[in-house]
C-alpha cells in the first residue's frame, strides 16, 4: 500500500516538476530509478512498451510487477516487485536460494532459472555470453535463463521462475566419468 | 536448533552447539562452511588452511585475466567473517595436526582439501627441462609459493599444450595474449615481464580424442577465437563428419562444436603474428630432447583413431606416429588428489577419499566436499553445489543422532592450544586481511588489481 501511495506522491511531483525542468538526470524518480518515463504529455518515454500519454493511473498499475519464486523443494513465494528491478537481486532480497556466485557478470551459471514459458518469450535474447554461460547450466531447458539478466517490465507481471532441482553426481556437461 | 532445545529442556550440559571442521580453504571448504552455518543457528565451524593465505584455485588457479570469476571471494570473505566461522591459515593438518586429533576435537570434520597433485603423461623425457605441469605453470603466473621459482624458458616459437580442457585453453591464451591484456590483472609480476619478453608464436593445443570429446568449454574457445593478433591454425582432416554430426548434439556440445567449425572455415588474419591450433586424436609417446640430451626439443605423438560411440568413445592406436618440434611442454592432463594421513581412507586408482554422498568409507564423523571427494574435474559452481550436497548430508546426520552432539567437544581452543605448543603459527582472517591489503597496496603501485606475495615468509611477517 505505501508504494501506491509513493507512485501517486512521485507522479505528481514529477508533473509539478517537469514544468520547472526537463532534465530527467536531476529528477528523483528517475535517480531512485521508478522513471517510467509517460508522466507528462510530451515526455520522450525512455521505457518504450508504455503507452506514451499514460497518467497517474498507469504508473500506479505499470510499476508493480508481481513474480513468483518456485524454489527446489517447490514452494511458492510471491514477491512484490518493481519495474527495472533485477530478478537475481530481488530473490536475494527475499531470501531465495540463487547462489549467483559472479555476482551478475556472466561468469558463472548458478543463478540459473526456469522462466515460465508465456513470460520467457518476452525477455529480450540473450546475448551470446549469456548463451556460453547457460551451457554449463545442469538441466538446461528451452525455457532456462541466468535471473541476472532479466531487468523486469511491466510485461512480465505474474511471471514465475523456478530453481532448477540440482541433483547429486552431475557434471557441467552431463558426462559421467569414467574411472581411470 | 532442535539439538541445542533439547538439550535445554533436559539440562545436558552442551553449553554450545556442533562443531564442525574443515580442512581446506579453497571453494569446497568456504562452500560447506557456508550451508552449515546457514542451516544450523548453533553451529559453529572452523576452517583450516595449509597456506597463510585463503581461497585455493580461486587465487591460484583461475586465469589473471578471469577477474568476474572470483567474485566469489566475497562470499567466501563474508562466511570467513561470520561470527560463528573461524578461519586458520598456515595450519598444515596431516603434519601439524593430525586428522584422529581434529576428529576428537570436533563433532565432524569434512576434507576439501582438494587435488594438489598431478596426473602425469607416464612418458620417456617427461622430466626434461622444458616440460611443465599446467598445474605448475598456472601455478607459477598466479603466484603460488610452490611455484615461485619455475623459470620457464619462453624463448622457444612452439608450445604444445597436452589436454584441451579449460585448463589447456587458459594456459594457451595466457601465452599468446597480448601483454596489454594482463598488465593490469593480478598476475605475477615476473611472469608478466617472462611474458612480455617471450618468443613463444605457436601454441598446439593436443586431444586423444576427437573435436566432440573436447573437454573445454565455449567461454574459454571463443576466448581463444577472439584473440587480438592471432589466427586459428586447425587441420581440416581432424573435422571429417563433424558437420552430419551436429544436428543431433545437446545444445552446449552443438554450440561449442559450431564454434570449432567456424574456426576451421574462417582461420582468422593471416598476417596475424601468432597462432593456435587444436589437434585431434594424438597422444604424446615420448618427449625428445635435443642434440645436446640436454632438454626437451621435440615432442613424438601416436595418432589414435576412435572406437565406440557416445559416452563411451576411446582412443585406440594406428601404429603411425608423428613428431612436433617444440621447445615447451606442457602436460595439462588432470590435477591428482593425494593421501593427507593414514588415519584417513583413500583410493589410489581413482585418486580421492572414498564416500557415500560425502560420507566418508567406514569412518563416522568424517565427511568430503569438492575435488577430493568426486575427482578434480568442474567449474567453481560444480564444487559448489557438490559442497551444499555434503552440508546437508552432514546436517542429516546431525538431526538423525548419527553424530553424538550431546557430547562437548573443545573445538579450536583445543586445536589453537596443541599448535601452539608445536611452534604453529596460525594465522587468523583478520591477519589475512593485512596481506590482502599489502597485495592491493603494492598492485596499485604497478598498475594492477594486486601483487601477490609469493613467499610464505613474507605472508608470515605482513600478517603480524
Amino acid at each position: 500500500m505505501a508504494a501506491f501511495t509513493a507512485v501517486r506522491a512521485a507522479v505528481s511531483f514529477t508533473q509539478r516538476f517537469v514544468r520547472v525542468s526537463r532534465d530527467c538526470s536531476v529528477c528523483p524518480l528517475y535517480r531512485l530509478n521508478v522513471c517510467t518515463g509517460a508522466a507528462v504529455d510530451g515526455f520522450s518515454a525512455p521505457n518504450r512498451r508504455l503507452p506514451k500519454r499514460a497518467g497517474w493511473v498507469d504508473l500506479l498499475l505499470y510499476s508493480r510487477v508481481n513474480v513468483v519464486f518456485i524454489d527446489r523443494s517447490g514452494q511458492r513465494i510471491p514477491v512484490k516487485a518493481r519495474v527495472g528491478d533485477n530478478a537475481l537481486h530481488l530473490a536475494h532480497k527475499h531470501g531465495i536460494e540463487l547462489e549467483g556466485a559472479c555476482e551478475a557478470s556472466l561468469a558463472c551459471s548458478t543463478c540459473h532459472v526456469y522462466v515460465s514459458s508465456e513470460h520467457y518469450e518476452k525477455l529480450p535474447e540473450p546475448e551470446e555470453r549469456e548463451d556460453d554461460m547457460l551451457d554449463m547450466a545442469p538441466m538446461l531447458q528451452e525455457n532456462s535463463r541466468l535471473s541476472c539478466q532479466i531487468i523486469l517490465t511491466p510485461e512480465l507481471d505474474g511471471m514465475e521462475l523456478t530453481l532448477p532441482k540440482v541433483t547429486r553426481n552431475f557434471y557441467v556437461d552431463g558426462h559421467v566419468p569414467k574411472p581411470h | 536448533i532442535w539439538g541445542s532445545h533439547i538439550c535445554r529442556v533436559r539440562g545436558l550440559s552442551s553449553s554450545s552447539g556442533p562443531r564442525v571442521c574443515i580442512v581446506g580453504g579453497g571453494p569446497a571448504g568456504f562452500y560447506t562452511a557456508q550451508q552449515l552455518l546457514k542451516a544450523r543457528q548453533d553451529a559453529a565451524v572452523d576452517i583450516y588452511e595449509r597456506l597463510p593465505v585463503p581461497f585455493g584455485l580461486v587465487r591460484f588457479g583461475v586465469a589473471p585475466d578471469h577477474p568476474e570469476v572470483k567474485n566469489v571471494i566475497n562470499t567466501f570473505t563474508q562466511t570467513a567473517q561470520h561470527e560463528r566461522c573461524s578461519f586458520h591459515g598456515n595450519v598444515n593438518v596431516g603434519k601439524d595436526v593430525t586428522i584422529d586429533e581434529l576428529r576428537q576435537a570436533y563433532h565432524a570434520v569434512v576434507l576439501s582439501y582438494g587435488a594438489e597433485g598431478n596426473r602425469s603423461m607416464g612418458i620417456p623425457g617427461e622430466d626434461l627441462p622444458g616440460v611443465f605441469s599446467a598445474k605448475d605453470f598456472v601455478g607459477w603466473y598466479n603466484g603460488l609459493p610452490s611455484n615461485k621459482e619455475l623459470h620457464p624458458d619462453l624463448s622457444f616459437e612452439t608450445a604444445v599444450i597436452l589436454g584441451q580442457g579449460n585448463v589447456a585453453l587458459d594456459v594457451a591464451r595466457i601465452l599468446l595474449a597480448p601483454v596489454e591484456m594482463l598488465k593490469e590483472t593480478d598476475i605475477t609480476q615476473n611472469a608478466l615481464e617472462a611474458l612480455a619478453g617471450s618468443k613463444v608464436r605457436r601454441v598446439l593445443i593436443v586431444g586423444r580424442r576427437g573435436p566432440l570429446q573436447i573437454a573445454c568449454t565455449i567461454k574459454e574457445l571463443r576466448e581463444m577465437v577472439n584473440l587480438p593478433n592471432t589466427r586459428a591454425d586447425m587441420l581440416p582432416a581432424d573435422f571429417e563428419g563433424i558437420a552430419e554430426a551436429l544436428k543431433d548434439l545437446p545444445r552446449p556440445r552443438k554450440r561449442l562444436t559450431e564454434l570449432m567449425m567456424k574456426a576451421v572455415k574462417e582461420g582468422g588474419d593471416d598476417k596475424a603474428e601468432k597462432c593456435w591450433g587444436l589437434r585431434f586424436f594424438r597422444s604424446p609417446v615420448e618427449v625428445l630432447a635435443g642434440a645436446d640430451e640436454k632438454r626437451a626439443a621435440g615432442i613424438r605423438l601416436a595418432l589414435n583413431k576412435l572406437e565406440g560411440s557416445g559416452e563411451s568413445v576411446r582412443a585406440e592406436v594406428t601404429g603411425q606416429l608423428e613428431d612436433v618440434d617444440c621447445g615447451l611442454i606442457i602436460s595439462s592432463i588432470g590435477y591428482k588428489s593425494i593421501p593427507i594421513d593414514p588415519a584417513v581412507p583413500f583410493d589410489p586408482r581413482r585418486a580421492i577419499v572414498p564416500n557415500e554422498m560425502g560420507r566418508v568409507q567406514d569412518t563416522a564423523g568424517l565427511y568430503c566436499s569438492g575435488w577430493v571427494k568426486r575427482g578434480p574435474t568442474g567449474v567453481i559452481a560444480t564444487t559448489m553445489n557438490d559442497s551444499f550436497d555434503t552440508a546437508r548430508v552432514l546436517i542429516q546426520d546431525m538431526e538423525a543422532g548419527k553424530l553424538d552432539l550431546s557430547v562437548n567437544k573443545p573445538g579450536a581452543q583445543a586445536i589453537t592450544a596443541l599448535l601452539q605448543t608445536r611452534g604453529v603459527r596460525m594465522v587468523l582472517f583478520s591477519q589475512w586481511e593485512k596481506i590482502n591489503a599489502e597485495e592491493e597496496k603494492r598492485g596499485k603501485s604497478l598498475g594492477k588489481a594486486r601483487e601477490k606475495l609469493l613467499d610464505v615468509d613474507e605472508m608470515l611477517c605482513r600478517a603480524k
